[in-house]
């Protein structure tokens, strides 16, 4: 039992040596976001923070709750606060849960930025500006580009209703686009928006077709225009990437995907916060990570950074 | 004591009475370390002193103000509000995994009745908490009936209830997954003070103004006053443990969990005290709800996730044993403190977060080892 025990403060030990802090008096940066670590798109933020703390030299932590879980986001907020660091980057999925910390951060003189989520509010809880993707705009730049490339009556493939966020896509893109625009809701089942998108093609005056999330809506979208035998005379683009949509683009058969750059929602926070810091220097608004529009000519390149974790 | 009937079966909580002991010479005389060593407590607190060194070696300072303190504590209130009552729960020999789930659907009764249903502050908690009774006497009332385990039953409801949450919610918001505004609707109040923000305010502020605790660059203290939830946390242990220890209805929990048919001989009520403590857990569940809306202001579909499984954790690191009859409610709280200080005090080291579920277990599988070791060395090798 002696021998368990040593073995356990050993252990300990080691774990103390691995852990211990390298840098002590650098500047110090923390995230909070709200995606999980294994998340794909996540996973690309956090790229994004660790090269901009690798460029701008501060040592960031970047922390994110093992859940979907607001309660306990706020709680990693509180901690975070509490370590009095020289800036705070959040992204806010919910305000009324995470207001009340961020706003204890602000109170207690510590610059934020928002990214991701939360541009509504951002100003209004005390940050100093948000990084993000406008969906409004985005849809609006996709709605031109489509229209420029000859679409004239377009569908909304839209496969979450009640989604503020979705419902802004399709208002942009009808916005942007011009031309007679509906809206299709479907669920996120795969094989019920294949069928509803080949039923939406019955009209023969559809050329146009914008889906609001690569996996769950470009692809199934894609998969029912093909099985409509339309591919090659109906525009398809989606928002977000996903390999497979990126495939399809450089074949050829979809327009583009909108790529909100999620890598520069991790990076510029960090990088601002680096300049605050060291100079007080900060941009005098909101900075728009995207869209941009990845077309066939851009997407070989976006496969080769996606597949590094930068797109 | 206050029963003798049940105290066969329920050695593990027997109080010695030094007086008693001293009278009957058919008694070994044990000394007091060796029976504060047997208490199923002691693993817990030995745990806790290895994380606290841990942290002490590697975190921020930081962690060690009283700010850091309560950044710990939050959520160590918050689970062990569950663990304690899950810890009765398995002393009395049953499983309860549908308390995560029940968080979010609990929030959801609570959230639906004030928004939805206009009702003012109190009402819908006392109509949350009936109905979270309710929903605990039909969890006990089927494992009894049927005879099935608790681990099957309650695993039942666990989706059922994750489900349903998620149906109503869609269902009072019109399609989204978040009922916002309950914070507003709810209204300022002594019942809204009881169930949020913070308490002591005026003493916390009392303290910064005398310069005794730590202020921000701008002079606002560090620790406005303790979150709620804290102070529901000690009070249940207290109670709790109290009622295991002191009670006749502790008495029976142990008799229960230990030997159900001997129990049942002596006269306890045994499928009395099974439903409720279903029903404290349900209950547990849903003070938990209330607190986390309250503060939060808003409660969404995945509220509570997996709080089932850290509450059995944390009910284990304190000493319970999964088979029952064994326990107890102070060993919960450390164990519960013990998990939120893994949790949180990983933020404060500078840890890759992407290693933060391996050190999580990591920590936590040490805690129990430790735990077990001393408590086998403290009870002989039993």
């Amino acid at each position: 039992m002696k021998r368990f025990l040593a073995g356990m403060i050993a252990a300990a030990a080691i774990a103390v040596a691995g852990a211990t802090p390298s840098v002590a008096q650098q500047t110090r940066i923390i995230v909070v976001s709200h995606g999980q670590a294994a998340d794909p798109f996540w996973s690309v933020v956090k790229n994004g923070v660790a090269k901009a703390a690798a460029d701008l030299k501060v040592s960031v932590d970047y922390r994110a709750p093992e859940t979907f879980d607001m309660v306990a986001m706020s709680q990693l907020i509180d901690a975070a606060v509490n370590q009095k660091p020289a800036g705070l980057v959040v992204s806010i999925p919910d305000a009324s849960a995470l207001g009340p910390s961020i706003q204890k951060a602000v109170a207690a003189g510590i610059p934020v930025i928002s990214m991701n989520s939360g541009s509504d509010v951002s100003k209004k809880l005390g940050a100093l500006l948000h990084v993000g993707q406008d969906e409004f705009d985005a849809g609006k730049a996709a709605g031109e580009k489509l229209a420029s490339m000859g679409g004239k009556v377009g569908v909304c493939v839209n496969h979450e209703v009640g989604n503020v966020a979705l419902d802004l896509r399709c208002k942009g893109f009808a916005e942007g686009f011009k031309g007679k625009v509906t809206t299709l809701p479907v669920s996120n089942d795969p094989s019920e928006i294949r069928s509803k998108v080949k039923a939406a093609l019955s009209d023969a005056s559809v050329d146009t077709v914008m889906a609001l999330s690569a996996s769950l809506g470009g692809e199934p979208t894609l998969a029912g225009v093909k099985e409509a035998g339309k591919i090659a005379s109906v525009r398809v683009a989606t928002f977000d990437l996903s390999a497979n949509f990126l495939k399809a683009i450089v074949a050829g058969e979809a327009a583009f995907g909108i790529d909100q750059q999620q890598f520069l929602q991790g990076y510029l926070p960090v990088a601002f916060l680096a300049l605050n810091a060291e100079y007080g220097l900060v941009p005098g608004g909101n900075v728009p990570s995207g869209p941009n529009l990845v077309t066939k000519e851009k997407a070989a390149q976006v496969v080769d950074l996606s597949a590094k974790g930068i797109r | 004591m206050t029963t003798s009937t049940a105290d066969l079966a329920a050695g593990a909580s027997r109080p010695i009475d030094p007086a008693a002991e001293a009278r009957d010479e058919r008694l070994r005389r044990v000394s007091l370390i060796a029976r504060l060593m047997r208490r199923p407590e002691l693993g817990a607190v030995a745990g806790l002193v290895l994380v606290t060194v841990f942290f002490g070696l590697t975190a921020n300072p930081a962690m060690f103000t009283l700010a850091g303190l309560m950044t710990v504590l939050s959520p160590a209130a918050q689970l062990g509000i569950l663990a304690i009552a899950a810890a009765l729960l398995m002393i009395g020999g049953e499983f309860d995994l549908s308390i995560g789930s029940m968080i979010a659907f609990s929030g959801l009764v609570f959230g639906a009745l004030i928004v939805v249903g206009d009702l003012p502050l109190l009402a819908a908690i006392v109509a949350t908490f009936v109905f979270a009774g309710l929903m605990g006497a039909v969890n006990g009332q089927i494992v009894i009936r049927t005879r099935l385990p608790s681990f099957i039953v309650t695993l039942a409801f666990l989706f059922i209830l994750r489900g349903l949450s998620l149906v109503g919610l869609k269902w009072t918001t019109g399609g989204s997954t978040q009922l916002r505004g309950i914070g507003d609707k709810a209204g300022q109040g002594v019942v809204r003070e009881l169930f949020s923000g913070q308490a002591l305010e005026g003493l916390f502020a009392w303290l910064a103004q005398a310069n005794l605790i730590a202020k921000f660059p701008n002079g606002t203290p560090t620790v406005t006053g303790v979150p709620v939830g804290v102070l529901w946390f000690l009070a249940i242990a207290a109670l709790a443990t109290y009622v295991l220890l002191r009670t006749r209805f502790g008495n029976w929990i142990f008799a229960a969990g230990g030997d159900p048919n001997a129990a049942r001989n002596s006269g306890v009520p045994v499928n009395m005290v099974k439903t409720t403590l279903f029903v404290l857990t349900a209950c547990a569940a849903t003070l938990v709800a209330i607190l986390t809306v309250l503060d939060a202001g808003s409660t969404d579909a995945r509220r509570g996730f997996q709080k089932e499984f850290e509450a059995i954790i944390a009910a284990v690191i304190g000493g319970c044993l999964l088979t029952g009859g064994y326990g107890s409610a102070i060993g919960a709280f450390f164990g519960a403190i013990i998990f939120g200080m893994v949790s949180i005090g990983l933020t404060y080291t500078s840890f890759d977060s992407d290693w933060f579920q391996v050190f999580l277990g990591g920590m936590l599988l040490l805690a129990v080892l430790f735990n077990n070791f001393i408590r086998r060395k403290a009870t002989g090798e039993r």
